[in-house]
């Protein structure tokens, strides 16, 4: 009887533990469903715009993601490397949505700067999405690196650059400033971290999955058919 | 008891590292970023897979072997008992081989991998302790 009523409650101490923990496990799944999403004002969204980032798709796409990323950013990586394709082939591609990669190298980042000069003098050369995929896929052999600038030279070259130019847009870090004001606007928008995502009016923190990004494509482009 | 309920508490730690790794979840709640770079190292995975789903496996059969040896028919036998022994122990050197990655390679810590790490290191003294009073029963 006793051995019997011991087994009752141990059964009933493991549902609670798998309990907890299914729940616990369903937060963290609806979290990524637009949960600390904000409206980003119309006056707030017109004071910015000086600072055009990286684009792939059609202009005459009706929604404009923006994600705003640091490339020593792992969250930022995960995304670049598990979302972005899925993105790319069925939202951009068939002209749902472009995408816009807009700078924001976070200070508490030592290497994050070097890696969003290199990409953007990539971008000099029209190979900036090469090197983005570049530096998020080998994120983790760079961001510790003391000295990260030779390893941005082997992708460089491994994606095809003109070297001699690469060099010297490294050296004189002519994109620094244009950097500094896609930091200025992403902090004027109220971007906090990376990545975040704008779409429409609609600014949501965290790597989100595909299916909540196709979620606020529709949402915006709903809203700009009214 | 003991094992069941920490194999159970290991397998939703492994559940939410394997849908994480499967795109299914947001950020994943880690304090120091660690854990991302972990799990987005080349080392995050394990012929194919995931090493996460290898955590799911590993302590769904530690669970079942738990809950098996606790029926009244298997209460008396050493056979659960020893699989438990072997299952755990390698848990252990596989979590060992990890924590050896992510200490002297990635040089970056996951905290829910150390988690796990206790939790595996905890099932194993447990069997161990269960074997041997198995071996030397008092009554």
């Amino acid at each position: 009887m006793g051995r019997a009523m011991n087994m009752k409650l141990f059964y009933l101490a493991l549902v609670g533990i798998a309990a907890v923990g299914v729940a616990a496990i369903w937060g963290a799944r609806r979290s990524i469903n637009g949960a600390g999403a904000t409206s980003v004002t119309s006056a707030a969204l017109a004071s910015v715009g000086e600072y055009e980032g990286f684009v792939l798709g059609s202009d005459s796409a009706p929604v404009e993601i923006v994600e705003f990323a640091d490339f020593q950013c792992p969250a930022c990586a995960r995304f670049a490397i598990l979302t972005a394709s899925d993105v790319k082939a069925r939202l951009v591609e068939r002209g749902l949505a472009r995408l816009r990669f807009h700078d924001f190298p976070l200070p508490n980042h030592g290497n994050a700067m070097p890696a969003h000069l290199a990409a953007a003098c990539a971008g000099e050369q029209d190979e900036f999405w090469a090197m983005h995929d570049q530096l998020f896929y080998n994120q983790g052999r760079w961001s510790r690196e003391s000295r990260p600038a030779r390893r941005f030279r082997e992708y460089a070259r491994a994606i095809g650059l003109e070297m001699g130019q690469f060099d010297e847009c490294m050296k004189s870090e002519r994109q620094r400033a244009r950097l500094e004001v896609a930091k200025a606007e992403a902090t004027a928008l109220g971007v906090g971290s990376t990545p975040s995502f704008l779409v429409g009016d609609v600014l949501v923190p965290g790597a989100l999955p595909y299916d909540s990004l196709k979620v606020l494509v529709e949402k915006a482009a709903g809203a700009a058919a009214q | 008891m003991v094992t069941a309920a920490l194999s159970l508490i290991g397998l939703l730690v492994a559940v939410y590292l394997s849908l994480w790794k499967a795109g299914l979840l947001g950020a994943i709640v880690c304090g120091t970023g660690g854990c991302e770079t972990v799990q987005l190292s080349e080392y995050a995975d394990f012929l194919g897979l995931p090493v996460a789903f290898f955590g799911v496996g590993g302590y769904l059969a530690i669970f079942v072997a738990s809950l098996v040896g606790l029926q009244p028919r298997w209460a008396d036998r050493s056979g659960p008992t020893l699989l438990l022994l072997v299952l755990s122990g390698l848990g252990v050197a596989f979590t060992a081989y990890l924590t050896y990655l992510e200490a002297f390679v990635i040089r970056a810590w996951c905290r829910w991998c150390l988690g796990s790490a206790a939790i595996i290191g905890a099932i194993f003294v447990a069997s161990l302790v269960g074997w041997r009073a198995s071996r030397h029963p008092t009554a």
